[in-house]
């Protein structure tokens, strides 16, 4: 089709490529011409919000990058800090909700696929995989034929290529009812030098496709995962791809075999529009052009247009640039693994984005203005107006004793033990867990040295329905927290943003306010971002997700042998909590099993206080004086205690009435037990540390409270919760049981 | 002593198993599917893994590879194969060990800690050990529920052959309770020269307190001095 032909772009034009008219007058005036209809679908594959975060650019500007550490930030495959030893830990976090909503297995399994390309593509060996998953209420058909897919998706590609998966989250709740959530994030280590980077450079030289060949699958992702979700969404399942872990296997071993080699000018994974997305950042982030040639690409289907070959989101599939003399030698490596590869491209000094079909050139752009062209959105209108915050559950109590809601807590989905998840995935493999997922972060330690990474992800949308920007700042301490449970210093953040459709002003303006929130948070604790990513348009029929700030954390434990965990040890043992308690229930998991609903206002949040507490925690541990330390969170003191009752397969009691006073707390015992006050922990210790440990908390400034001592075979707040370890034990590991 | 260990593509706990020979103070060498040399390897092993991705059936391609034969002309002369995980499935596809791995009866991929107990003590790998010790050893598969006719279970049972059984923590029998619902329970078997084990948890992963469990470190000590206890067993030629 010549440009005369498509000189008014229908709307229809328009929609199928997911542009909108004010963006293709932009794009038409930027070139002088009307766009031929290839490069009309490449245009508006890269300036989809998936490919060019034009709402969100200008926002993650003012977060916080730099550090000491930080050996590589956003605007890479994934993020890389320095670790020690010469070595780099490089991680990633990334969505792969509208795929998982439409074909789950497959949607999950591909995006776990994705984010270890994105890893191993910086020469990275991944060493642990998390998972951040979000689903409607799970006693609904729909949820449990979704959380299944996943959950087998997730572990039959990460057991398959044999990358442990050894933490995540799990949430349930009504928002996600058309819209799950499935994050993925990767971590990998390298030495430093062989870290390997995605800027080509030297014209002339060549561009190696390896792995897959191309197919029909996944053409408009990039599109697809950025518009709202509707009933037609299920007829789009060509529109997700299928995974080969085996593949993908060799892929990375070969992958890694070149990992440092000086015949290796950049490496760039496959990921969203596919080779149209990724020839294009290569050859961006390098300040050169390129030529890409479709018929030299090798094809599962025949009769591809040029278009479908370069939107193809087949999966395992790499580019290698090369110098020519190279490209033989290389392709070796990747036939040792069995893996076919072509010449597909040639670096070009001008920074152009040309496509070839053979002798016919079919696309010709500048390359600035289709990376980094796409007009960006700003928001869609003012600040709307917020109600005041009400506490909707009214002060009526549920007709429960603590002892009921106890139970009720413990058995709920978002409390219950994750054990027949984690059980499905292989979270072994590597030899280097030493801090199997269930408690608060997992560790894995590093070959070779005594270093360990404590890995954690975190992301509490109830707070953030309420308040998006501090519900953002909370998700950062809470997953700090569970790293410095462990006495792994927080060093980096990679973070995933999942919100509705941004149009709405009051969606934007919640993105808005979480990427402050995260900034502040991040700022105030030392600790950088690295990379992230952002996922709009979960918004299904007018019903949008609650703002989903998944918070990704990476933590170094300098000797791993001093590591930390979260369940209880001896018999005799004092327990104490560290940090305030407001008795606050508002946004509870309390609130949502007795009331119903999610109103009030979040815990409040001291950050000063919070990186007071994390310098204690730390400290105390370094000293050898604590038996276990565990981050208070959802379910609050009793869930807390419950929980590392249950780790340490030994029962507790516990006073509150040792609490002081109870004057001025709102809620009474309940709030006190159940409230979810942040910047808590709860640890044990000897009797003989105790001295030590007052002397430490009046150094730091953090409220020491004695709650009471580890022993028994039962869970006991006197006066008001006794039930054995065995009955706490069966209820909690029944929560996610699906009941006949 | 000189474990060789089998790389397919698709295979996952060379690494560990590399990890594992050394720790014990061995030596090891990795040994290409594409190859026919052993390398002189005193045992080999056929680590875990997703060998040609499990597509077909678990060790249904692997069997076929060039360095296969070479490790069926080993085990036939008398040398030590250890199959762990994918490795057992692959011996039992290519008739080193009889049987046959399907899928876990709970449809579910497993990764557990699983206790073993020792049930025979007469051959290479279980030597150190006694009849009715347990041992602490985490599984991790999907495929491991080992089924076989009558007539083989019979005789497995009866002329020994019985490696390991998955019981409770206290030895006890687990009562239809094991992790992938094996017949007869059974974790592991040899062949009945007794070179030949396979089995489906993992002890490569249970060789240091730190990953939960050592026990699996006996298994790796008993092979080693049974081998250097009778030299007489074959050692893989060079081609």
């Amino acid at each position: 089709m010549t440009s005369a032909q498509l000189a008014a772009a229908s709307d229809a034009d328009l929609a199928e490529v997911a542009l909108t008219r004010d963006e293709y007058v932009h794009l038409v005036e930027s070139l002088g011409r009307e766009p031929n209809r290839l490069e009309l679908g490449i245009v508006g594959a890269l300036w989809s919000e998936h490919c060019s975060y034009k709402t969100s650019k200008s926002l993650l500007r003012t977060l916080p990058t730099k550090g000491p550490r930080v050996l590589q930030g956003p605007g890479e495959n994934a993020g890389a800090v320095d670790i020690g030893h010469g070595l780099a830990c490089v991680f990633k976090i990334e969505s792969h909700n509208h795929p998982s909503a439409i074909e789950p297995y497959q949607g999950a399994a591909t995006g776990v696929g994705g984010i270890l390309r994105d890893i191993f593509t910086m020469g990275a060996r991944p060493v642990a995989l998390l998972d951040s998953l979000r689903f409607g209420p799970l006693d609904e058909p729909h949820q449990r034929h979704l959380f299944d897919g996943v959950v087998a998706g997730i572990g039959g590609y990460g057991n398959c290529i044999g990358v442990p998966t050894v933490g995540g989250e799990l949430y349930f709740d009504e928002s996600y009812r058309t819209n799950c959530l499935v994050n993925a994030m990767c971590v990998g280590v390298v030495e430093q030098g062989s870290l390997t980077r995605a800027i080509a450079s030297g014209p002339g030289n060549l561009v190696l496709l390896v792995g897959a060949d191309t197919g029909r699958d996944g053409i408009h992702g990039a599109s697809f995962a950025s518009v709202v979700l509707d009933a037609d969404s299920a007829a789009r399942r060509p529109a997700v791809q299928v995974g080969n872990p085996f593949l993908e296997k060799c892929l990375m071993e070969a992958c890694l075999e070149l990992a440092g080699d000086p015949r290796v000018v950049a490496m760039q994974d496959l990921g969203a529009a596919g080779l149209c997305g990724s020839t294009a950042e290569l050859a961006h982030r390098g300040g050169c052009g390129i030529e890409v040639d479709v018929a030299r690409v090798s094809r599962r289907e025949t009769g591809m247009t040029p278009y479908e070959v370069m939107l193809s989101e087949s999966q395992e599939r790499m580019l290698i640039v090369a110098r020519p003399a190279d490209v033989r030698s290389l392709q070796e490596v990747f036939e040792r693994w069995d893996l076919h590869s072509d010449v597909v491209a040639v670096i070009l000094p001008e920074q152009r984005f040309v496509v070839r079909d053979g002798g016919d050139g079919v696309c010709n752009l500048p390359l600035d203005l289709l990376v980094d062209g796409a007009p960006p959105r700003s928001a869609p209108g003012p600040r709307p107006d917020r109600a005041a915050p009400v506490d909707m559950s009214g002060g009526v109590a549920p007709a429960w004793s603590l002892d009921e809601a106890f139970l009720q807590l413990l058995g709920s989905p978002n409390l219950g033990s994750r054990a027949p998840v984690f059980r499905r995935y292989d979270h072994q493999v590597g030899d280097a867990t030493v801090i199997l997922p269930g408690g608060d972060a997992a560790v894995v330690r590093v070959d070779g040295t005594t270093l360990g990474l404590a890995l954690g992800t975190d992301g509490n949308s109830r707070y953030a329905a309420l308040d998006a920007r501090h519900g953002a700042m909370i998700a950062v301490c809470e997953a700090a927290r569970n790293v410095v449970a462990t006495g792994a210093t927080p060093v980096a953040v990679t973070n995933c943003l999942n919100f509705a459709n941004p149009e709405h002003a009051d969606v934007w303006w919640d993105l808005h306010d979480a990427i402050e929130g995260i900034g502040e948070a991040c700022r105030a604790l030392g600790i950088p971002v690295v990379s992230g990513n952002v996922s709009l348009y979960n918004d299904t029929g007018g019903t949008g997700i609650d703002p989903t700030i998944v918070i990704g954390m990476v933590g170094v434990i300098n000797d791993v042998a001093l590591r930390c965990t979260a369940g209880f040890r001896d018999e005799g043992d004092l327990i104490a909590l560290i940090g305030p308690i407001d008795a606050e229930l508002g946004g509870s998991e309390y609130q949502r099993i007795a009331h119903g609903v999610n109103s009030g206002t979040p815990p409040r949040l001291d950050i000063e206080l919070e990186r007071r507490v994390h310098e204690f925690v730390l400290e105390a541990i370094a000293a050898g004086l604590l038996h276990s330390a565990h981050d208070c969170a959802e379910g609050g003191i009793a869930i807390a205690v419950a929980e590392s009752c249950l780790l340490g397969d030994i029962g507790a009691r516990v006073d509150i009435d040792g609490l002081g006073s109870h004057e001025g707390l709102i809620n009474g015992a309940t709030g006190i037990l159940f409230g979810e006050s942040q910047s808590r922990f709860v640890i044990s210790f000897a009797r003989e540390a105790l001295v030590r440990l007052h002397e430490l908390a009046g150094r730091h400034s953090v409220p020491f409270r004695d709650l009471g001592s580890v022993g028994g075979e039962r869970v006991c707040v006197t006066g008001r919760i006794d039930v054995s370890l065995a009955g706490v034990r069966r209820v909690h590991e029944g929560a996610l049981i699906e009941r006949e | 002593m000189r474990f060789g260990i089998a790389v397919f593509p698709g295979t996952w706990s060379d690494r560990d198993c590399k990890h594992a020979v050394e720790l014990a103070g061995h030596e090891a060498v990795m040994l290409w599917h594409k190859d026919r040399d052993l390398q002189r390897s005193d045992c080999v092993i056929l680590p875990g893994g997703f060998s040609y991705g499990d597509y077909l059936r678990a060790g249904a391609v692997a069997r076929f590879a060039p360095l296969m034969e070479s490790v069926a002309e080993f085990a036939d002369a008398g040398g030590l194969v250890w199959g762990i995980c994918n490795g057992f499935q692959i011996l039992c596809e290519a008739h080193l060990l009889p049987g046959a791995l399907t899928r876990n009866s709970s449809l579910e991929f497993r990764c557990a800690p699983t206790w073993l107990r020792v049930e025979a003590v007469d051959n290479a790998f279980t030597a150190g050990c006694a009849r009715g010790d347990v041992l602490q050893i985490p599984v991790s598969h999907g495929e491991g529920r080992y089924v076989a006719d009558e007539e083989t279970l019979d005789m497995l049972e009866r002329d020994q052959r019985v490696a390991f059984r998955y019981v409770r923590r206290d030895g006890s029998a687990v009562e239809g309770e094991s992790p992938n619902g094996s017949m007869h329970d059974i974790a592991g078997i040899v062949n009945e020269r007794r070179n030949v084990l396979g089995m489906m948890p993992h002890p490569e992963r249970a060789c240091e307190p730190s990953l939960g469990s050592s026990d699996g470190m006996q298994l790796f000590t008993c092979v080693a001095k049974s081998f250097s206890d009778n030299r007489a067993m074959p050692v893989a030629a060079a081609p």
